[in-house]
C-alpha cells in the first residue's frame, strides 16, 4: 500500500461538550468536516444544532454562561486552547445568520468594513467587486453600491451577507439556517450560490429543512436529543447525505428523514 | 317563562363617569391652549406697542424696556451661549457614559452606577445654582484668574447645566443603543471585528438618531432652564461672546424682573410674555422634532 | 492583480494587538466620562456640607453689660424676659407678644431673641469646614489680628433649631421653618388638585380612548407639557391664577379682605399643572403594566367598564401611580422657577395659615440666600439645601421600596 495519506480535514471536533452553567446543551460530538465540502446539521427543532455550528467560530462565547470541554481542531490548531483570541477564529470561520442581517452602511461598505478591520491591504473596489461577483449579487447593485444597504430586498441582503463574510477569505463559512427568512426563489439562489461556494470555501449548514439538506449538501450529521432523557443532543449518524437519505443506519434517522416525526 | 332582556340599558353612571374621565384627558389639550393664549394674548400686547418694531427687537443689542430698548438679542445670545457649553458638556460625557455602561460595564457595576445618574438627574435645580456660583465659578477663577472669569458667568452656568442634563442624554442613549438588535452585532463578531469596533463602528451609527433626539432634547431642557443661569450667570443683559463675563438670559431674566414689583399693565409685564411665547415655541418644535425622530427609530427596529 | 491581500500569522496578530491597545484607550476614556459624572456628584455633596459648617468670628454690636451685669448665660427665664420687656420698644415687644405670648416662650428662645434683637450679632467672617478643620491654627491667628474683639466658634448652622425657626432678616437667626410649612400646603394643594385629574385622565387614554385622531392628539399633547419649561407654567400661573382668579385665589370672593393673587392658592395650583403632565404619563404606565387577562376576567363576568377598573385594573396599578405620585411630589418640591414667578414673597416670618396666605417655599429660600452676598447667607442656604435634599432623599427612597415591595409580590 502506497497511498497512507490521512485526508486533511477542514476542522474537526473531538469528544465535544457544550454547557449552558451545569446543563449540557450538547454532549460527545465527533465530527470531522470534510473540505471543500458542504456539511448540513440537521435535526428536530431544540436538540442544539445552532449551539454546535455556533462553537465552531466560538458565538457561544457571549453567553455568560457558557462553555465547551473537548477539543475543536482547525490546521491542528485547538480553538479553544488557552492562549487563543476568539477573534482570530473568527476571522478564519464566518457565519450567515438566519434573518439577514447587514450593517447600517452602504452596500460597499457592508463589504469593505470587514475588511478594513482585518488589515486589507489593496485594492478595496476590486475585492468589493469580487466578493459581489462570488455571491451572485454584483450585476443587481454594481450602479447602487453607495446605497443603503437596506435598500435590498431580503434575499439580496442575505446575499450581500454572504459576500461580506468571503471577502475576508475565511476558511470555513458557517450557515445558520441562511434561507428560513426567505421566499422560495431567493432560497433557490441562495443554494445554487452554495454549490460554487464550495469550490472555494468548506461550508457547514444548519438547516431544519431536509428537503434542502438532501439538496445541497455532500454530507450530513444527524441530530438529536438523548434518549436518556437528560435533553441533551448529540450527532447520532454522520455520514455522506446519499447515504443518510437513502439507507441510514440509526433507526431514529429513518424515522425522522421519511417524515415520520420531527 | 323570563323574557331574556339583552337589550342595551342606559347606565347613567357609566356615562358620567366616562364624560369626567374624558373631561380630565380633555383637560390636558386645555392647558396647551391656555399656555398659547395666555403667552400670546400679552406677546401681542407687547408687539402691538408702537415703540416695539421686528426690526428693534431682533435687530438691537440693549433690552430695557422701561426706557424703550428693545433688543432681544443680548437675552437670545447668552441663552444660546450657555446652552451651547452645556451640550458642549454634556453630550460627550453622556454619551461616553452611554457607550460604557450599554457595552462594557457588567450588571452589578450598572446597577451601582445607575443609582448616581439618578440622584443627578433628581437634584433641583437651584442646588446646582449654588454650586455653580459658590463652587464652580471659583475653580474657573482659579484656573482662568479673577481678571478673566467675572463673578457671574455663562461658563459658570453652562458647565454645571451640562453636568444637570448629562444624565438625561446618558439615559436616552443608552436605550438607544441597547435597542439595537443582537443581530447587528453578532453580524459584526462574526467577522472578526473587536468589541470597542462593533460598538462604535457598528452599534453606535445604528442607534444614531436614537442619540440625535436625546440631544435635541437636551438643547430642550438647557434652554428652557431657570435657576442656573439666574444664580450664576448674570442679572443683566449684556451682548456679548464671551462666555467668562455676566450675561443675562432669556429665562434669568424673566425670573429676575417678576421677582420684583410687576404692574400688569406694564411694557414690562408684557415684554415678559414675549419672552415666554418665544421660549414655549422654540422648546415645543424640538420636542416634537425629538418625539417624530424616536419614533421614526422605534420603527426602524420593531 | 495588485497586491491585494491580508496580514496573516503573527502580523496579524501584530494588527490585532494596536487595535486592542486603540481599544483600551477608548474604554478609559469611556470610563473617566463615568468618574467625571461621579465626581461632580461627590463636589456639588461636598461643596453644601462644606458651606454649612465651620469657623465664624463675630462680634456683638451692643455689648451685653448695657442690659445685665451677669453673664449672659446664666440669666434665667424670667430675667430675660424683663430685659426684652424693659429694652425692647413697646411696639416691638407688642408685635411679638400677639405672634406668640411671651409668657409662653421657652427660655432658650427668649435667649435667642434677646441676641437677635437688642445685643445683635456682627458677622465678620466665616470659613468653609475644610478651610475651619484644616487650617485652624491659621485661623485663629489671622482672627486674633483683623478681629480682636471678635468670637470665633465652629458652628454647625445646620441644627434642629435651624427647621423650627421662622424666617429672620438676619442670616444667623433665620430658620426655615415658614419654608418647610410654605412647601407642605403648596405641594398638598398641588396634588390635591393634580393627582384626581391625572389619574382621570390616565384611565381615560388607557381604558376608554381609541385609536382615534382626537385622542393622539391628547396623547402627543402630554408628552409635549411634560417637556415645557418650568418657567413657562409660572407664566401661565401668573396670568390665569394671579391675575385673572384673583378674586378666587386671594380669597376675596371668600370676604378675605387686603390679599392679592400671591397666595400658597396660586402656587400650589401653578405647581399642580406642572406635575399633571407626569402624573398622567406615570399612572398610564402602571395601568398599562396590569395584564389584561385581569381585565377580560372582569368582562367575563358581565361588570361594566368602570366597575372593570375600579374594582380590579386600578387596585393592581396602584402601587404604581403612588409611587408615580411620590415622583411628582419630588418634583413640585424642588422646583423653583414658577414659585417666583407666580409670586413668593421675598421675605415672609408669619407661618401659613391657610390657602390663601402669603407664602416662601424651601427652594426660594434657597435661592434668595444664595443670591445674597454676605457669606452667612451662604451658610444658611447650604443648610437648606442638605434639609431639601434629606427630604427628597427620603421621599425617593419611599418610592423605590414601594417599587420594590410590589415587584416582589408579583
Amino acid at each position: 500500500m502506497q497511498n497512507t495519506q490521512i485526508p486533511e480535514y477542514a476542522i474537526e471536533t473531538k469528544n465535544i461538550f457544550i454547557f449552558y452553567g451545569a446543563f449540557p446543551a450538547v454532549s460527545e460530538v465527533n465530527l470531522k468536516i470534510e473540505k471543500q465540502k458542504i456539511t448540513a446539521i440537521i435535526g428536530p427543532s431544540g436538540c442544539g444544532k445552532s449551539t454546535l455550528l455556533r462553537a465552531f467560530n466560538r458565538m457561544n462565547d457571549f453567553v455568560p454562561s457558557s462553555y465547551l470541554t473537548g477539543k475543536i481542531l482547525l490546521h491542528g490548531q485547538n480553538l479553544y486552547g488557552k492562549n487563543i483570541d476568539p477573534v482570530e477564529v473568527r476571522r478564519k470561520i464566518g457565519m450567515v445568520f438566519q434573518k439577514p442581517n447587514p450593517f447600517p452602511k452602504s452596500i460597499y461598505e457592508n463589504i469593505s468594513w470587514g475588511a478594513k478591520i482585518n488589515g486589507f491591504k489593496g485594492n478595496m473596489d476590486e475585492l468589493v467587486e469580487q466578493s459581489l461577483r462570488d455571491a451572485a449579487l454584483w450585476g443587481e447593485v454594481k450602479d447602487k453600491l453607495k446605497k443603503s444597504a437596506y435598500e435590498l430586498s431580503g434575499g439580496q441582503q442575505q446575499r450581500l451577507c454572504i459576500a461580506r463574510a468571503i471577502a475576508i477569505q475565511p476558511d470555513i463559512i458557517l450557515m445558520d439556517e441562511p434561507a428560513s427568512a426567505l421566499d422560495p426563489i431567493s432560497t433557490l439562489r441562495i443554494e445554487e450560490l452554495m454549490q460554487e461556494l464550495k469550490k472555494n470555501y468548506t461550508i457547514i449548514i444548519v438547516t431544519h429543512n431536509m428537503q434542502q439538506a438532501a439538496r445541497v449538501s455532500d454530507y450530513t450529521a444527524m441530530m438529536m436529543l438523548e434518549k436518556d432523557g437528560s435533553r441533551s443532543g448529540t450527532v447520532i449518524e454522520y455520514s455522506e447525505t446519499k447515504r443518510i437519505f437513502t439507507n441510514p443506519k440509526d433507526r431514529r434517522t429513518e424515522d425522522y428523514v421519511t417524515g415520520r416525526f420531527g | 317563562m323570563n323574557q331574556l332582556d339583552l337589550s342595551k340599558k342606559t347606565r347613567i353612571g357609566e356615562s358620567v363617569i366616562q364624560t369626567l374621565l374624558f373631561i380630565a384627558g380633555f383637560l390636558s389639550i386645555f392647558i396647551t391652549v391656555a399656555i398659547v393664549y395666555e403667552l400670546g394674548k400679552e406677546a401681542w400686547l407687547f408687539f402691538g406697542n408702537p415703540d416695539v418694531t421686528f426690526a428693534k427687537f431682533f435687530g438691537t443689542t440693549t433690552w430695557q424696556p422701561s426706557i424703550g430698548q428693545f433688543g432681544i438679542l443680548p437675552l437670545v445670545t447668552s441663552t444660546l451661549i450657555t446652552s451651547f457649553i452645556a451640550i458642549f458638556v454634556s453630550l460627550p460625557l453622556g454619551l461616553a457614559v452611554a457607550l460604557f455602561l450599554s457595552e462594557y460595564a457588567s450588571p452589578k457595576a450598572r446597577s451601582a452606577l445607575k443609582p448616581v445618574l439618578e440622584i443627578l438627574a433628581g437634584i433641583p435645580t437651584v442646588v446646582y445654582g449654588y454650586f455653580a456660583l459658590l463652587f464652580m465659578t471659583p475653580l474657573l477663577q482659579k484656573i482662568f484668574g479673577e481678571q478673566t472669569v467675572e463673578v457671574y458667568n455663562m461658563a459658570s452656568a453652562g458647565i454645571v447645566m451640562g453636568i444637570m442634563i448629562l444624565p438625561l442624554i446618558s439615559s436616552m442613549s443608552e436605550d438607544a443603543l441597547s435597542a439595537v438588535p443582537r443581530a447587528l452585532r453578532e453580524g459584526a463578531y462574526a467577522m472578526g471585528a473587536t468589541k470597542f469596533e462593533t460598538s462604535i463602528q457598528v452599534v453606535l451609527p445604528a442607534a444614531l438618531s436614537g442619540i440625535g433626539a436625546a440631544l435635541i432634547i437636551g438643547i430642550s431642557r438647557a434652554v428652557g432652564e431657570t435657576m442656573i443661569v439666574a444664580i450664576a450667570a448674570g442679572s443683566g443683559p449684556n451682548f456679548t461672546f464671551n462666555p467668562f463675563k455676566a450675561a443675562e438670559t432669556m429665562t434669568g431674566h424673566i425670573a429676575r424682573i417678576s421677582g420684583g414689583d410687576l404692574s400688569y399693565n406694564s411694557i414690562d409685564y408684557t415684554s415678559l410674555f414675549a419672552i415666554a411665547l418665544m421660549l414655549f415655541l422654540v422648546t415645543l418644535v424640538l420636542n416634537l422634532i425629538s418625539q417624530t425622530v424616536i419614533n421614526r427609530f422605534r420603527q426602524r427596529y420593531e | 492583480m495588485s497586491q491585494n491581500y491580508y496580514p496573516e500569522g503573527d502580523s496579524f496578530r501584530q494588527s490585532l494587538s494596536g487595535r486592542y491597545r486603540i481599544a483600551n484607550i477608548w474604554q478609559a476614556l469611556f470610563l473617566s466620562a463615568l468618574v467625571i459624572a461621579v465626581l461632580s456628584l461627590v463636589a456639588l455633596l461636598y461643596n453644601v456640607i462644606d458651606g454649612a459648617f465651620g469657623y465664624v468670628a463675630f462680634e456683638y454690636k451692643n455689648d451685653p453689660s448695657k442690659f445685665t451685669a451677669k453673664p449672659l448665660d446664666d440669666l434665667t427665664r424670667q430675667e430675660l424676659l424683663d430685659i426684652l420687656k424693659v429694652n425692647l420698644s413697646s411696639g416691638a415687644y407688642t408685635k411679638l407678644d400677639n405672634e406668640k405670648p411671651m409668657q409662653e416662650r421657652s427660655g432658650s428662645v427668649l435667649y435667642t431673641l434677646v441676641l437677635e434683637r437688642l445685643i445683635q450679632i456682627d458677622t465678620k467672617q466665616t470659613w468653609s469646614m475644610t478651610d475651619s478643620i484644616l487650617r485652624s491654627a491659621e485661623i485663629k491667628a489671622e482672627i486674633a489680628q483683623k478681629y480682636p474683639k471678635a468670637k470665633l466658634e465652629f458652628r454647625s448652622w445646620l441644627t434642629p433649631v435651624f427647621l423650627t425657626t421662622p424666617m429672620s432678616s438676619k442670616a444667623e437667626f433665620a430658620g426655615v421653618r415658614t419654608a418647610i410649612l410654605g412647601s407642605l400646603w403648596m405641594v398638598g394643594i398641588a396634588i390635591l388638585f393634580a393627582l384626581p385629574i391625572g389619574i382621570g385622565a390616565a384611565i381615560y387614554l388607557q381604558e376608554y380612548a381609541n385609536k382615534n385622531f382626537i385622542n393622539r392628539v391628547i396623547q402627543t399633547n402630554i408628552n409635549n407639557l411634560a417637556g415645557v419649561p418650568s418657567i413657562v407654567y409660572g407664566m401661565l400661573g401668573l396670568a390665569i391664577f394671579v391675575r385673572a382668579l384673583e378674586p378666587f385665589t386671594s380669597g376675596s370672593m371668600f370676604g378675605i379682605m387686603d390679599s392679592n393673587g400671591r397666595t400658597i392658592l396660586s402656587a400650589g395650583l401653578t405647581m399642580g399643572i406642572l406635575v399633571l403632565p407626569l402624573i398622567i404619563i406615570n399612572a398610564q404606565e402602571a395601568i398599562k403594566a396590569v395584564p389584561d387577562s385581569l381585565r377580560q376576567a372582569a368582562f367575563g363576568v358581565g361588570a361594566t367598564r368602570w366597575q372593570t377598573t375600579w374594582h380590579y385594573v386600578l387596585p393592581n396599578a396602584l402601587p404604581g401611580i403612588l409611587t408615580g405620585s411620590i415622583l411628582a411630589v419630588s418634583r413640585a418640591i424642588g422646583e423653583t422657577a414658577p414659585l417666583i414667578i407666580v409670586g413668593a414673597s421675598t421675605f415672609i416670618s408669619i407661618d401659613p395659615s391657610g390657602p390663601f396666605s402669603k407664602f416662601t417655599a424651601l427652594p426660594i429660600q434657597i435661592y434668595q440666600w444664595t443670591t445674597r452676598a454676605q457669606p452667612e447667607f451662604h451658610a444658611i442656604a447650604a443648610s437648606a439645601i442638605i434639609v431639601l435634599l434629606i427630604l427628597l432623599l427620603t421621599l425617593n427612597a419611599a418610592a423605590v421600596l414601594l417599587r420594590n415591595h410590589v415587584q416582589r409580590k408579583y
